[in-house]
């Protein structure tokens, strides 16, 4: 997918806290705000945000209207294994995007 | 003499009654202080919460509340035995109370999450943190917020 953006280290020592960084393109429409008809536009947001490491949960975060658009998140993990980590964001509009990354854990 | 007075008077408390009535319909879609008291009372129930280890850091002067970079970064050992559970966040103002839950564990290492959010006015933004021995603690921040977030043009 080309609207997902994330910053992660391709290798690591064991044991090392490493950043990860994403940035995904949505509009995060709150439902609160009225279009030109004048009518309110409804709500459009993504609700969840969930990190694995090689299928392990290693974050969560649940999103509310006041996320900016295009929502950025960063976090930390501690580097135990080589292997996957996939994001994945689901919201409204059975909106649903994965992204994976590898990473060389020495 | 007393004639003039007594319209003056009039004028005013009309005046003072369309204010009221043209505010009402925008107030009652905000979040007060008091909802957001409310929500964070949801998530600590009684519990004490204490103002410190939690470090809340936005800009003061927010010139454009549609993107406004927040980071919530805790002084924790992020062990086994004592680790950072969850993030909240909660704000006066937006529409609504919440800005964000983040659940963490001993896998991150390090308790310390970015974000940008967008802020609707002026106002104070609470984060409170949920440790695993079930403490509690809490920072807030005032904000300045020159352009509000929803009041831009839709195309």
């Amino acid at each position: 997918m080309t609207n997902v953006l994330i910053n992660a280290p391709k290798t690591a020592k064991k044991g090392e806290v490493v950043e990860f960084k994403t940035l995904i393109l949505h509009p995060m429409e709150t439902g609160f705000r009225a279009g030109t008809n004048g009518r309110t536009i409804p709500r459009n947001i993504i609700e969840r945000f969930v990190a694995t490491w090689n299928g392990k949960e290693i974050f969560r975060m649940e999103f509310s209207p006041a996320i900016a658009a295009n929502p950025f998140v960063s976090f930390f993990a501690v580097a135990g294994e080589s292997g996957k980590i996939t994001f994945r964001w689901t919201g409204d509009e059975g909106f649903a995007v994965e992204e994976s990354v590898t990473i060389a854990v020495a | 003499m007393k004639r003039a007075s007594v319209t003056r008077l009039d004028r005013r408390t009309f005046l003072a009654g369309t204010a009221v009535v043209s505010v009402l319909p925008l107030s009652a879609a905000r979040a007060t202080p008091e909802a957001m008291a409310a929500a964070i009372r949801e998530v600590v129930g009684g519990k004490t919460i204490r103002e410190e280890r939690v470090t809340l850091d936005l800009p003061p002067l927010i010139e454009n509340g549609s993107t406004v970079p927040l980071t919530v970064s805790v002084d924790s050992p992020m062990t086994e035995a004592d680790y950072v559970k969850a993030i909240h966040v909660f704000n006066e103002k937006n529409p609504q109370p919440h800005v964000f839950d983040a659940r963490l564990s001993p896998l991150n290492g390090k308790a310390a999450i970015s974000t940008r959010i967008k802020l609707g006015d002026s106002q104070k933004l609470v984060a409170i943190v949920e440790t695993s021995k079930g403490e509690f603690f809490s920072a807030s921040a005032d904000v300045i917020v020159t352009l509000a977030a929803c009041l831009e043009d839709i195309i």
